[in-house]
């Protein structure tokens, strides 16, 4: 059990430690002794890449993503769950069906759109679309179903409260557990995607971290095994501190999401 | 009352908006486009079924289908397998293990890092003249000259493998893991009494009642592994080499799109990946289903 944690800890540990020795240290022999290049390799890589403006970049889309398919996701949710209207039933079974297809089946359609709405190199094509996230909405729809009740919205209707105000005041709070759960995974996936903005951006300004670190194996860093270990590093380390605190929640929404049927 | 329905259109309206557009007619677009010679300038001419028939004897294709198979077939034995010894261990009412969340976060860690982060890494340490792991094993004195990792078609397609595995296997112990505090501890209370050692328990009791949640975790690994870019994509700058060992599916769709320019074949590919991705998962269903019928006689 413990070999096992080691054996998945040593390529990290690796990393860490070989982001702090020079070039010709790595090179020569491995130990575990913290070496004194840091800077210097931080240099190096600044040179070269910026690793930070990947970082940001991610970080943006990943944030909006995340708002946008949580809220979305909710409206249409709470659309399929409480009302009662023609084709709703045609309509969730084609979602439902529609969910199977994986991603890269209309990559190639997906990116001659992009090329005709002329918003090829805009993080637009890599946010929008979060606002149709079918698993998502499957979800929060079997979520709500069972801890909404009816007569919950039947007296805010009496209270005189418009529909989107029902859903705000009323449906919202009662579905958050389910759409931070959900959150989690979408912030994950976007957060690690990699094909879209590979193939929908261009600007090295604009590339997303991911992206940015496959540039890094093809520029002039991947001379400079130390400060490549650094690159690397520094694309980890905010996630596993991160993962540190919120290590339980994901955990937890891993459990939820795979405990479906 | 009757009137307010028609807000349900209001609310999945914005959904299906989105959907339709950036969803439903890229993959319809994709579906005529892989009728047509495409190459993403001038216009489209439809070919019929060309891109199909070429797609069947192309032999590059089918090594990709290969060993986007092999890759997958040796992590998801190896990853289902530590993650049921791991569940195993942790569940044992005799052993009582402690710590269980922090070895689920350790476990659990390689998982949450960004794919080409983890490729980078592994590409450096698997390095074959200055890479830590040889450089560790041959002062170890395990080998004498450094091994080539990822020049070798065969230990190429097994660090890869066991790249996922590491990744992955984690992941599956948390599912295992969730479906068994699932199961109620009657029955397990009731194999301790009637004296049913450890591989008893294992097989004649948690492997069973865990089918729903195996066979979630083995199609959705399937359909995952199926579409492996990232990983082969970033180890090998896009090549698949060595000897095109690397080289999966939704790689060479990759190529044959963005870098080749046929935009009509590799809708095609596309096509022909979601057509065998239908196939294996109605094959492990109907396995699945099958198994259960068998032993529902039996009883």
């Amino acid at each position: 059990m413990t070999v096992l944690a080691i054996v998945c800890f040593v390529p990290f540990l690796m990393m860490l430690v070989n982001a702090t020795r020079s070039n010709e240290a790595i090179l020569t022999g491995f130990t575990l002794v913290p070496g004194n290049a840091l800077l210097e390799n931080y240099q190096t890589m600044m040179d070269y890449v910026n690793v930070w403006t990947g970082f940001k970049n991610s970080l943006f889309i990943s944030v909006l993503v995340t708002i946008l398919t949580g809220y979305f996701s909710a409206l249409t949710a709470y659309g399929f769950a409480f009302y009662t209207f023609k084709g709703k039933n045609f309509l969730f079974v084609f979602m439902l069906v529609m969910m199977m297809v994986p991603g890269q089946l209309g990559l190639i359609g997906f990116y001659e759109l992009s090329k005709t709405l002329g918003i090829l190199d805009t993080y637009i094509p890599l946010i929008v679309p979060a606002v149709a996230s079918p698993f998502v909405v499957f979800f929060l729809r079997q979520y709500i179903l069972t801890t909404l009740h009816p007569s919950l919205i039947e007296a805010a209707r009496i209270d005189g409260a418009s529909e989107f105000k029902i859903f705000h005041i009323v449906a919202i709070p009662i579905m958050m557990p389910a759409i931070a759960t959900m959150s989690i995974f979408t912030f994950i996936g976007s957060w690690n995607n990699y094909i879209m903005p590979l193939v929908l951006i261009f600007s090295p300004e604009k590339y997303t971290l991911p992206v940015l670190m496959g540039f890094l194996k093809g520029s002039q860093v991947a001379q400079n095994l130390g400060s490549m270990y650094l690159g690397i590093a520094i694309s980890v380390v905010p996630i596993m501190i991160a993962f540190l605190f919120l290590s339980k929640y994901i955990i937890n929404s891993i459990s939820a999401g795979a405990i479906k049927e | 009352m009757k009137n307010l329905n028609r807000y349900g259109y209001f609310f999945i309206a914005p959904f299906w908006l989105v959907f339709l557009v950036f969803s439903i007619y890229p993959v319809a677009l994709t579906f005529y486009y892989s009728f047509t010679n495409y190459t993403g300038s001038g216009t489209a001419e439809v070919v019929g079924l060309a891109n199909y028939t070429r797609l069947l004897t192309d032999s590059f294709f089918v090594q990709a289908f290969v060993n986007t198979l092999k890759i997958w077939g040796i992590n998801f034995a190896l990853q289902m397998g530590l993650a049921l010894i791991l569940a195993a261990i942790f569940s044992d009412m005799r052993l009582k293990m402690k710590g269980q969340s922090f070895f689920r976060a350790i476990f659990y860690l390689p998982n949450l890092i960004t794919v080409s982060s983890v490729a980078l890494l592994f590409g450096i340490l698997l390095d074959w003249q200055h890479g830590s792991l040889n450089v560790v094993l041959m002062n170890l004195g395990l080998i004498s000259d450094p091994i080539n990792w990822l020049n070798e078609p065969a230990t190429a397609q097994i660090s890869v493998s066991l790249i996922l595995t590491w990744m992955w296997f984690g992941h599956s112990f948390i599912v295992i893991m969730a479906g068994i505090s699932g199961i109620s501890t009657d029955y397990f209370e009731a194999a301790l009494i009637d004296g049913a050692n450890r591989w008893q328990t294992l097989v004649s009791i948690t492997l069973p009642l865990l089918k729903p949640i195996l066979l979630y975790i083995m199609i959705t690994s399937l359909i995952g592994g199926l579409q492996l870019f990232d990983l082969p994509m970033l180890i090998t700058d896009g090549i698949g080499s060595p000897d095109g060992s690397l080289n999966t599916m939704v790689l060479y769709l990759y190529n044959q799109a963005f870098k080749y320019n046929n935009y009509g074949y590799a809708s095609a590919v596309a096509y022909g990946l979601f057509i065998i991705t239908v196939i294996f998962s109605a094959i492990v269903f109907r396995s699945m289903y099958s198994s259960e019928r068998k032993q529902a006689r039996q009883v």
